[in-house]
């Protein structure tokens, strides 16, 4: 019987929860990383025991781990435990050196973006928000950082690179960051074109490119920001989530800081379906497994209060590919309820019947084995929640 | 033998329990500077690097400070001489967290 493995990432460590194909009785291991901010864990869709994770802290500054046997150990990639630098030697430590390119053969690179005063700012790197490993090589991942931009790992994670076509593009200069602060939270890669990457910035938009990674465009065409000021400008949209389902990986549906909007051709041109939704402000996306016109969101009220309406954690579907939402409640909490769902904190499973994950800013995991019809926690009582993964094992 | 006491997260990255014991030869005549002991400390435990000193600006990481010998030693520079206590093992370089955060 195939298995799931659900990988958490909180703001006080990792943790690991796996059961059967049923979805009732879970296993959790850990806190990994007990104490750091795990900001996100993911396997490998071709060796789902190879999962790398980004773990960070406002003290000491980036790590990233890696495991090669489903979470049971870890290992900074490159620094094998007990290996000591030898004089003269291979540096050590470089998996958690993220530097931005400031070579002038590889095109613009740029060294100043927008501040929050509309002043100019030197590019700061921060923290991995998101890794994403290859779909077609274990070895290759590619990490989402704070201040944007896009870096790709080629030895397993020993190594990073920035793809500087992304900044160097033309419109850095513009980007800003949001309250999170300026991250590039979001990365797609296309099944059907290996050269296809779809990225999203906070507070820049979603872009793409075509070339692996040389170039870049904007896709934002169809977004309307009102708080910005041209509301439909290319740039400066604040972008929360994006998500595709790998069957039809032309269309997209984004959760921006308001709307939430479909495209059918790449991203090329956005239209909003919010239509019945209580309120289309919200953080997480995704699509079902199976069903590539099913969409999930969890609806919160407003930019200024992260909970749900009326204490009500609900999760909204689509079967309609938008527009036309249901909620669902069956075994969510339904009164005095105030957590938040965070961008990276929604998956799905490819089970034959569709697992549904989320978890919450109140360290709430919850899981709905029949595409959310019926929900129940798999754990209450974790730290904050900023990502879930999962990994459908055979 | 020049002892430093890290906190306690940077223990666990690097996979030990207590304190951790240095050789750092300094510049031969008895001068040994906090950059010397860092050197030292991230060659014998490379999982360290980048998480006293920024990887790429070698700066101190802004919520970290070092102590020894009851003296804040942080913004002395990093080439400054350390003590003699702390260079003959009699007392331990601190590097310590600032409190902070929840």
């Amino acid at each position: 019987m195939s298995r799931v493995r659900v990988l958490v990432g909180t703001r006080k460590g990792a943790f690991i929860l796996t059961a059967d194909g049923k979805r009732q009785d879970w296993e959790v291991s850990g806190p990994h990383f007990a104490g750091w901010e795990l900001y996100h864990v993911k396997g490998s869709p071709v060796d789902p025991n190879r999962i790398y994770a980004s773990q960070t802290s406002g003290w000491f500054g980036q790590i990233i781990q890696r495991s090669d046997d489903g979470g049971k150990t870890w290992f900074q990639p490159g620094t094998p435990p007990g290996e000591t630098a030898a004089p003269g030697g291979m540096p050590k430590s470089e998996s958690n050196k993220f530097a931005y390119d400031t070579s002038a053969e590889t095109g613009k690179p740029l060294t100043t973006h927008q501040w929050y005063d509309g002043t100019q700012r030197n590019w700061e790197f921060k923290r991995v928000w998101h890794v994403e490993p290859s779909l077609t090589d274990a070895d290759t991942v590619y990490a989402g950082v704070e201040d944007a931009a896009l870096f790709r790992s080629t030895d397993g994670g020993k190594n990073w690179k920035e793809l500087p076509g992304l900044r160097g593009h033309g419109t850095g200069p513009k980007w800003q960051p949001g309250a999170g602060g300026m991250c590039l939270h979001t990365v797609i890669l296309d099944p059907s074109d290996s050269k296809r990457i779809y990225i999203a910035i906070s507070a820049a938009g979603a872009f793409r490119t075509d070339d692996g990674g040389e170039t870049w465009k904007p896709i934002n065409r169809g977004l309307y920001s009102q708080y910005i000021p041209e509301p439909t400008a290319e740039i400066g949209h604040c972008v929360h989530h994006v998500a595709m389902n790998p069957k039809r990986p032309g269309v997209l549906f984004m959760q921006k800081h308001w709307d939430v909007l479909r495209s059918d051709n790449a991203g090329d041109q956005w239209h909003e379906v919010s239509g019945n939704l209580p309120t289309d402000f919200g953080f997480v996306i995704d699509v079902h497994a199976h069903e590539p016109e099913t969409v999930y969101v969890v609806p919160i009220k407003s930019d200024g209060e992260h909970f749900p309406l009326e204490g009500k954690l609900r999760v909204y579907r689509s079967r309609t590919g938008g527009n036309e939402w249901e909620p669902l409640t069956k075994g969510l909490p339904q009164r005095d309820c105030y957590v938040n769902v965070l961008r990276d904190a929604m998956s799905v499973d490819s089970l034959d019947k569709c697992g549904v994950y989320f978890g919450t800013t109140g360290g709430q995991v919850y899981c709905s084995p029949d595409a959310g019809d019926t929900w129940a926690p798999i754990v209450r009582d974790l730290p904050a929640v900023l990502s879930v993964e999962t990994q459908t094992l055979p | 033998m020049i002892i430093v006491v890290l906190p306690a997260h940077l223990k666990t990255l690097a996979r030990v329990t207590g304190d951790v014991q240095l050789e750092v030869p300094g510049d031969g005549a008895g001068k040994v500077t906090l950059r010397d002991v860092l050197d030292a400390l991230e060659a014998r435990y490379p999982m360290l690097s980048g998480t006293i000193r920024d990887h790429l600006t070698r700066e101190r990481r802004p919520f970290l400070r070092f102590f020894a010998c009851e003296q804040d030693l942080t913004h002395e520079g990093p080439d400054v001489r350390l003590p003699d206590e702390v260079v003959r093992g009699k007392e331990p370089l601190f590097i310590i967290g600032a409190i902070a955060g929840g």
